[in-house]
């Protein structure tokens, strides 16, 4: 058993005026160290909620997360987390951004900086370190969001649909970039996108879950061998698979309403 | 001149600004020396600038007084007023326990506070400046309370992703940071507020000297009424200045990542 994380009958349930909502329920998942896990899943269905959990922003309702084999409690430096909304603190700049997690953790000054200095570089954002959010553009703020969540060197990466909101060519370019970052770095990935060809661009392994209640509908390993090419048949023939699992749980979804 | 020229000359920065300046204080002149014809109901500019020859000597004592005053006050308002502010903003119970007496103290005027000044502070600069206290307090405080309030959640959980664990350090790194722009608006009216209760309450006699002592002097008994014009341009031009100096530190420098915020 080596498993880095593992999610135990997982269900998160929110109280709201209308009741009780089961955003996820019985999530079952193992993830291997150096994993590079993609959860697809249409929007509303509990992915971010997903990730907020791993994250231990908030506690599961009932079932167990366990990291390194022990329940895990509580946020932490070992996992990192790249926001779905754009969560640069905008009263900082690019340096003054990706070295927070070194200050809190009362590191040195001149080593806060060289550390910053190697991750700005690895995202590709070298000079631009003064520079503040609101001089950056989408693409940018999620690169330095990368540079921060790794400048304090977590085990698990997780990201929650990070090129969301940018253009398809800089998305392209991005999720290279991000792999690049993950050869070099080993950390364990858990992404989170509702873009097929993102997932089955990235992923190790493709998780998806169907919506209200989140559960775990297909879990599935993408034999391709790296570096994919976007348009190949095998990426094709996947992509149509996954399509397949999605829209089998929507027609599901339709018929039990 | 021809009419390019005229239209080119309007364009210049400040032109139509200083024309309409020119015409108010040359209509003033005009309605003071024809219509009115009495320096006891409408001093002339002319007698207006007549007077502050004579008092130049005195005029930056006074005006360094009440900028003592007021900073005792607004140095006070702040530190209490983002403390408290702070305090309600983040924790629950501060804001329970706090907040009935804040609602109850809040209405009353500064100005009340005048018999309160003198009793416990004399007639020193203390009490005068307890009263821009009272004034500059309360906006300071609510500004800084809603800035606490409103820390926007992702920014709270990104802190505490990357380790930011106890509660200090999250107000330090993250919330107080946050709030800078609206403790700056706070601070911003209670600079004005502040600046109203230094007259008031150097009026009221809370003081012997300072700006607003001055000006009700040459009203009861001096009656010398271009006097009282120069104060009052004095005091506003005291303010003015004292907002311009704020907005260009705190506005451009200090809280430059907030491009494009409106502080008004
Ligand atoms: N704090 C909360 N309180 C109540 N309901 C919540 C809360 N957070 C999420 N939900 C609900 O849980 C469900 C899943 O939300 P979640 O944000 O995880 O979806 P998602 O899969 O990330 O969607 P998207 O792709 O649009 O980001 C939604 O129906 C949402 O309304
Ligand atoms: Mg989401």
């Amino acid at each position: 058993m080596n498993h880095k994380l593992e999610l135990r009958n997982v269900t998160k349930t929110f109280k709201t005026e209308e009741g009780e909502l089961t955003a996820l329920e019985n999530i079952n998942l193992a993830i291997k160290p150096s994993e590079f896990l993609c959860i697809i899943g249409p929007s509303g269905c509990g992915k971010s909620t997903l990730l907020r959990l791993i994250a231990g922003l908030d506690d599961p309702s009932s079932g167990e997360i366990l990291l390194d084999g022990k329940e895990l409690r509580g946020p932490s430096q070992d996992r990192g987390m790249v926001f779905q909304e754009y969560s640069l603190f905008p009263w900082r700049n690019v340096l003054k951004n990706v070295t927070f997690g070194l200050e809190i953790q009362g590191i040195d000054k001149q080593e806060q900086y060289k550390i910053a200095e190697e991750y700005i570089e690895l995202v590709g954002l070298k000079g631009f370190e003064k520079r503040y959010p609101y001089e950056l553009s989408g693409g940018m703020k999620q690169r330095v969001a990368i540079a921060r969540a790794l400048a304090t060197e977590p085990a698990i990466l997780l990201m929650d649909e990070p090129f969301g909101s940018v253009d398809a060519q800089t998305r392209n370019i991005l999720q290279e970039e991000l792999l690049e970052i993950w050869k070099r770095t080993k950390k364990t990935i858990l992404f989170v996108t509702h873009s097929v060809d993102e997932a089955v661009y990235l992923a190790d392994r493709v998780a998806v879950v169907s919506s209200r209640p989140g559960c775990l509908v297909k879990c599935a390993k993408i034999d391709i061998p790296r570096p994919r090419k976007r348009t190949s048949v095998e990426v094709n023939e996947f992509r149509g698979k996954l399509l397949m699992w999605l829209s089998l749980e929507r027609t599901k979804a339709c018929i039990q309403r | 001149m021809g009419k390019n020229k005229l239209l080119q000359f309007l364009n210049r920065r400040g032109a139509i600004e200083a024309i309409s300046l020119c015409t108010a204080i040359i209509t003033w002149e005009i309605v003071a020396d024809f219509i009115i014809r009495n320096p006891i109901k409408l001093p002339s500019p002319y007698a207006v600038f007549l007077s502050y020859l004579k008092l130049w000597e005195i005029i930056p004592v006074d005006i360094g007084i009440s900028l003592l005053h007021f900073g005792i006050g607004l140095g006070a308002g702040a530190a209490v007023g983002i403390t408290v502010g702070m305090l309600m903003g983040w924790f629950r119970v501060a804001n329970r326990a706090l907040d009935p007496m804040v609602e109850i103290l809040r209405p009353i005027p500064p100005l009340a506070w005048v018999p309160f000044a003198i009793l416990w502070g004399g007639l020193t600069h203390y009490a005068a400046g307890f009263i821009v206290f009272i004034g500059a307090f309360f906006p300071i405080l609510l500004n800084t309370y809603t800035g606490f309030r409103e820390v926007d959640k992702t920014y709270i959980d990104a802190a505490k992703v990357l380790g930011c664990k106890e509660e200090r350090k999250m107000i330090k790194y993250v919330a107080f940071p946050f709030s800078l722009p609206y403790i700056a608006t706070g601070i911003r009216i209670g600079m004005g507020v502040g600046w109203m209760c230094v007259v008031a309450a150097e009026m009221f006699g809370v003081s012997k000297s300072g700006l607003g002592f001055r000006l009700f002097q040459v009203f009861w008994p001096l009656h010398m009424i271009d006097r009282l014009v120069a104060y009052m341009i004095i005091l506003g031009l005291v303010a003015l200045v004292l907002d311009h100096l704020f907005r260009y530190f705190v506005e451009e420098r200090l809280l430059k990542w907030k491009k494009g915020m409106v502080i008004q």
